[in-house]
């Protein structure tokens, strides 16, 4: 194939990716070479396989189907406290997965919320668990996380594509089916690929909510053969089978999700013409805006009376979790920039599966490899935190890649051309052209970036010494030692701290979102 | 010239450590470190008789602890572990990464101890924790029968949902997958670990809790809230007996034997009960706690020895995963 020029240079990108592959798949092979004997598969081990597809792919597909509407109406409609609302929205991803599941079954356990109001009228409480509840409950994850991307989407259309749409007389239907349609076959396989792929990663989760062991997971499968069996072959071979699916749902998604962007716009403001129905769009986003935020309310209202029983280490643990985040967020970009502008040059798919795979990746894995590995080197336990704060970059790269690509891909058609017949130097567009025009991806992918890491228990855990510790960690700490109520404040302080820094990151790129 | 600056180097790393105090690292569960655990009063008490610095290194729970040392294999780090318990015995044994010590005491525990490598410095009995104005089955069979909800652990990511696997095998033998069969519409759900299932209940999503005898006590004492009862079957309950032991490839032999010796006396032994909220392996001095005294203590007690754990294990989560996937 002939070179035709590029605007900017790929081979960042790929560095970038190799690294990424290395840190995974070489974590991987650590724990693989480490192991002694291995069992193989066991019956067991394929029951679990089969639960973890079934619950993957309904928790995807509900998730992708209800987020569709939901971003609709709220790419259609301005109100008061939207801006506030989509930034709320973003609150259950980044919960740590003991409170989540906490808040969660406040609302809709058996003595929940709306079990006492169902006995009020004499109704029995209801049963949320089994295959359902997990799927309600990665729902209540990733539904926030599926409507962001896809209404991130919604917004990068070019205003003049609906002015002109307008002024040919099209109503909503019609401009679902010549605007929107397309623009959702083209990303919908990636968020996909995307809900897939975390939900494939679920344990405790889908075991407290699948109510027994029939909701056996394969990451449940990792954690027995780590420390039940000690069978580290087994271990690997489980991890392996799943970046496996995630890389087979990966594919399968960058190949159904070809197509044209949008083109040139001027970046106006984006207004839409087509009223359409207002009570529709009203249900949806009150419909998920309940759901979702029902829980947190819990979080909130059980974390409230904890809040000021906190004792000192609860706040120094903050301290340590947003040093953590802030160089977690800086990581993120160093790696998932170069890897989106080398995806926009268009010939290098597989730096985007590379990025793709840390969804799948088994924490517990990456985390003994790179304990197997860093240990003749040094103490691993010293190393706490920058290895935290790395594999939750790695952990939170197919999240900015998804965010970053497509933004990435419109800048290099839009100028690419123009910049090359000006003979501008790569590194000049990069930092001229493509980061100032993805200004608003950037900062919400740093502001999700930073609010997955602040919320995520990740690797600390397993390199934890007594004088460190994150706060989801902390959080862990107090509930082993009864503290429930003192933890239900650090759970609310999380919350807090997370939303923060989302709030404040993705502040500062929306500047062509009006109110 | 090489060889002296390599000499010259020896030299100061040497007396760089004479200068340091000697160290002891002790591997143990996440939870004894933590601020509100035994960690920091063992430390400081440790530290101001041994003219050596302890450092406590905290892993997930005892079975996370037992597949660490495995990994770092005859040059781990620890000198000492601290934290397993009589399931996990046999395969620690089996590693021939730990060595004998002879330490003795008088031992506390419901039944007799006898092991030249694993002391025990705590114990407890598992139980079904409830609300005390609530009424408590007297067994597992009438548990069965009942339409009290329960939460559970998972054996297969929890130390107690391991014990609670073998209380049941223990009281039953082969009768054990019927009444696992029995107790499935009692399950409200099965928890990665204790906290889940300990928030869950306190929560009011189940009538008891899989917890310990000695759980009632954390209320009674810290929070003075009087509100929590353990059951105790009539079968017996089934007794978790924590232990630690000294590495093989320890570099500080006669200080881990120092620590285990401490490990047995007053000094320790007085930390765990309103730390570690188990009973203490030697009875201290000053006996128990006030508020202990109110704890249930059931009347028969169950244990496997090491190795018969050891041998039902695999089975046992077999006929678990059975009757409760049906």
């Amino acid at each position: 194939m002939a070179e035709r020029a590029q605007p900017v240079s790929p081979w960042p990108g790929i560095g970038a990716a190799a690294l990424v592959a290395t840190l995974i798949l070489g974590t991987l092979a650590a724990v693989a070479l480490r192991a002694e004997t291995s069992s193989g598969f066991s019956p067991a081990d394929w029951a679990a396989l089969k639960f973890t597809l079934t619950q993957s792919t309904l928790s995807a597909l509900f998730s992708v189907l209800l987020a569709v509407p939901v971003a609709r109406a709220l790419a259609r409609r301005r109100f008061r406290g939207r801006r506030a609302l989509i930034a709320l929205l973003g609150a259950p991803f980044i919960l740590p997965v003991i409170v989540a599941i906490l808040g969660l079954l406040q609302v809709f356990g058996r003595s929940g919320w709306i079990s006492d109001l169902l006995g009020l009228f004499g109704l029995p409480p209801i049963r949320i668990y089994g295959l359902h509840g997990v799927v309600l409950a990665h729902l209540f994850f990733n539904l926030p996380l599926a409507t962001r991307l896809v209404l991130q989407a919604w917004q990068e259309i070019p205003a003049e594509r609906f002015r002109l749409a307008a002024q040919l007389g099209c109503n909503g239907a019609a401009m679902f089916r010549l605007i929107e349609l397309p623009m959702l076959l083209r990303i919908l396989p990636g968020v996909l690929a995307v809900v897939f792929a975390i939900c494939l990663t679920s344990f405790a989760v889908a075991l407290t909510l699948g109510g027994g062991p029939r909701a056996t997971t394969i990451e449940l499968a990792i954690y027995q053969a780590f420390t039940y069996d000690f069978d580290l072959g087994r271990a690997a071979l489980l991890s392996a089978l799943q970046l496996a699916l995630t890389a087979v749902a990966a594919f399968a998604a960058l190949k159904f999700s070809r197509g044209d962007g949008f083109g040139t716009g001027l970046d106006r403001a984006i207004r839409r013409w087509d009223g359409g129905t207002p009570t529709l769009d009203a249900f949806w986003i009150l419909t998920a805006a309940t759901f979702l935020l029902l829980p947190l309310a819990s979080v909130v209202i059980s974390g409230f009376a904890g809040l000021f029983e906190m004792p000192a280490m609860v706040f120094r643990a903050a301290l340590t979790s947003i040093i953590v985040a802030a160089a977690s967020t800086a990581i993120l970009l160093l790696l998932a920039l170069p890897m989106a502008a080398a995806v926009a040059t268009g010939r290098y798919g597989i730096v985007e599966l590379s990025g793709i795979l840390g969804l799948a990746a088994s924490p517990l894995v990456i985390g003994t490899g790179l304990f197997i590995l860093i240990r003749p080197l040094a103490n691993p336990t010293t190393l706490a935190l920058p290895v935290t704060a790395l594999v939750n970059a790695a952990m939170a790269l197919p999240f900015a890649l998804r965010i970053l690509v497509p933004a990435a891909r419109d800048v290099v058609t839009r100028h690419g051309r123009l910049a090359i017949s000006l003979d501008m130097g790569k590194g000049t567009f990069f930092a001229r052209v493509l980061l100032p025009r993805m200004r608003p991806q950037i900062c919400f992918a740093a502001g999700l970036g930073a609010a997955l890491s602040m919320g995520d228990l990740g690797v600390i855990a397993l390199f934890a010494d007594p004088q460190i510790a994150t706060l989801p960690l902390q959080i862990y700490r107090l509930m082993g030692a009864y503290q429930m109520q003192a933890a239900a404040g650090g759970a609310l302080l999380l919350l807090l701290l997370s939303m923060g820094a989302f709030w404040l990151l993705d502040r500062g790129g929306r500047w062509h979102a009006e109110a | 010239m090489k060889h002296l600056l390599i000499a010259a180097g020896l030299l100061s790393a040497t007396s760089a450590i004479a200068a340091d105090k000697s160290q002891l690292t002790v591997y143990t569960y996440d939870s004894f470190v933590s601020d509100w655990g035994p960690g920091p009063q063992v430390k400081e008490a440790f530290e101001a008789t041994c003219e050596c610095e302890l450092n406590l290194v905290g892993v997930e729970d005892g079975a996370a602890l037992l597949s660490r040392v495995r990994l770092e294999g005859e040059n781990s780090d620890a000198d000492v572990v601290l934290g397993l318990d009589t399931n996990l015995i046999a395969a620690a044994r089996e590693t021939g990464l730990f060595a004998p010590s002879s330490i003795s005491a008088d031992f506390a525990l419901p039944i007799e101890w006898k092991d030249d490598t694993f002391t025990p410095y705590d114990w407890g009995y598992f139980a079904f924790v409830y609300n005390a104005d609530a009424s408590a089955p007297a067994n597992f069979k009438e548990l069965a029968d009942s339409d009290t909800k329960i939460i559970i652990q998972d054996p297969r990511s929890s130390t107690p949902g391991l014990g609670l696997l073998m209380w049941v095998k223990a009281a039953y033998g082969d009768e054990a997958p019927e009444i696992w069969a029995g107790l499935a519409d009692n399950i409200v759900t099965v928890t990665k670990g204790w906290s889940e299932a300990y928030g869950l209940f306190l929560e009011g999503e189940s009538d008891m809790v899989l917890s310990y005898t000695t759980s009632p006590a954390y209320h009674l004492i810290a929070e003075e809230d009087a509100s929590k009862a353990a059951a105790a079957f009539d079968e017996g309950n089934y007794l978790q007996v924590e232990v630690a032991a000294k590495l093989a490839g320890t570099d500080q032999p006669e200080l881990a034997d120092q620590f285990l010796e401490f490990v047995v006396s007053d000094a320790f032994q007085q930390i765990i009960p309103t730390t570690n909220w188990m009973y203490p392996a030697v009875t201290p001095a000053a006996g128990l706690p006030e508020g202990f005294e109110t704890l249930t203590v059931p009347e028969n007690s169950l244990l496997f020895s090491p190795d018969e754990a050891a041998a039902v294990r695999d089975q046992a989560l077999a006929e678990w995963q059975n009757a409760l996937s049906q």
